[in-house]
């Protein structure tokens, strides 16, 4: 896959890290304000596709990317089960929220399991969507015509 | 309101383009269009959550349908301007069926609450308790995440089916034996 | 009424792609299309006129709030649909690679 020219590679390379720190940011707000695990994972998966599509990439970096966001989607899966287990470890049944009264309303920590349920969302959903673009964009055998 | 109905006549001309142009990427920049028109009537109908998540998904599908449309072809080849004996059979059933649509949804829309007074028999009752009992003050992460967890669950399960089939379906096996170029 | 009117016209317009249609692009555009126009549906149904976002900004407040259920329901539903879509554009991709074609008619001729 190629790169594009010098001017778009010059504001990818500013942009996103930005694009990833505020993605950051609205997974790990998301009991307190709009957005939530789907919104922050799908703009870290945006943050990553810049870069890609920015640079271009060569064959054994595409194969080294597919396994880091294929761990990264099997973790952050494997969380969302840890936190329901834990509900369920607790005495109660699965996925309860059960630290739910540690902590003051309305700051950030508070809220029980949500906030680590949406790390885990906001990993899966963004490693899996880098993962498909990947697929589509970058694989090697589609030739034009 | 005015822009309310603004935006819902850009989305069905947005709409009537992407579907009928001949230039593909013409077409998913349409699909594109229809899309943040669809993220602004989110706002307008006091749904941020659903506007943040409507913008950047938008974004993405724009961006694969461009990068299979590039590696492909431009043009839809399929266009033409006679009717076929081929094309009256499906042209038929569409039209009855639009038709049976038409006459269900008149019944169906007396009957629902009217736009802009819903009745929130349940939802009246995650407001009231939805503070206290999850720790969260949105409302609708406290809905996804802790009263109705196994949804998101099971979209968890729905997005892995989906990577794991696009990289099944994408990936080659062996070594291919063909003259074909590569594709750098 | 009207906005349920026009979501129920953008829904159509995508079964008449997906139907009428010989390319696979195009009916992959109606199939998204329809998808946009039933989570629009469902966030239409939740709006109550006068009230605000359901994000509760001070312990105090007094509660007039959209109806947070349909919300919900459509936050998963939007990246679901991203996910449907993004699979079949890969389908649609080997097709072509082993076609050349995207018409269907051509690719029901061609057997092997």
């Amino acid at each position: 896959m190629r790169g594009m020219t010098v001017i778009v590679q010059t504001v990818a390379r500013l942009v996103a890290g930005m694009l990833f720190l505020f993605g950051c940011y609205i997974v790990l707000h998301g009991h307190l304000t709009p957005g939530g695990g789907f919104a922050g994972g799908v703009l870290i998966a945006a943050a990553f596709i810049l870069v890609s599509l920015a640079f271009g990439s060569v064959e054994n970096v595409e194969q080294h990317r597919y396994t880091f966001s294929s761990v990264f989607e099997s973790l952050g899966g494997l969380g969302f089960l840890a936190v329901g287990f834990a509900g369920y470890v607790a005495g109660h049944s699965f996925l309860t929220n059960i630290w739910s009264s540690v902590g003051r309303p309305l700051e950030l920590v508070s809220a029980g399991t949500i906030p680590l349920a949406n790390i885990a969302i906001a990993a899966k959903v963004g490693a899996g969507l880098f993962a498909i673009f990947l697929a589509l964009g970058a694989s090697r055998f589609v030739m034009k015509d | 309101m005015i822009e309310l109905y603004v935006l819902l006549i850009a989305m069905l001309a947005a709409a009537i383009v992407a579907v009928e142009v001949k230039d593909l990427l013409a077409a998913a920049v349409a699909m594109g269009m229809v899309g943040f028109s669809v993220a602004i009537l989110f706002i307008m109908v006091q749904a941020p959550d659903l506007a943040i998540v409507q913008v950047v998904v938008e974004i993405l599908a724009v961006v694969f349908f461009a990068a299979v449309i590039l590696r492909t072809t431009h043009t839809d080849t399929t266009v033409q301007l006679r009717i076929t004996p081929r094309m009256i059979l499906p042209a038929v059933l569409y039209g009855a069926f639009v038709l049976m649509f038409a006459v269900v949804v008149t019944h169906v829309l007396r009957e629902l609450p009217a736009f802009g007074s819903p009745l929130m028999n349940v939802a009246g009752n995650y407001i009231a308790v939805g503070l206290k009992q999850t720790g969260a003050a949105n409302l609708v992460t406290a809905v996804i995440l802790d009263f109705r967890a196994y949804d998101t669950l099971g979209e968890a399960v729905v997005l892995f089916t989906a990577v794991v089939g696009v990289l099944t379906v994408v990936r080659q096996v062996g070594h291919r034996n063909t003259s074909k170029e590569e594709h750098s | 009424m009207v906005p349920f009117i026009a979501c129920l016209l953008l829904f159509l317009f995508g079964l008449y792609a997906v139907v009428l249609k010989r390319n696979l692009i195009k009916m992959i555009i109606g199939f998204s299309l329809m998808e946009y126009a039933v989570n629009l549906f469902f966030a239409f149904a939740g709006f109550k006129k006068g009230a605000l976002a359901p994000i509760i900004t001070d312990a105090g407040m007094a509660k007039n709030f959209v109806d947070p259920l349909p919300q919900a329901l459509v936050l998963t539903s939007i990246v679901i649909g991203l996910a449907t879509t993004a699979l079949m554009l890969a389908f649609a991709m080997r097709i072509y690679e082993k076609y050349k074609t995207f018409d269907i008619t051509e690719i029901r001729k061609l057997k092997g």
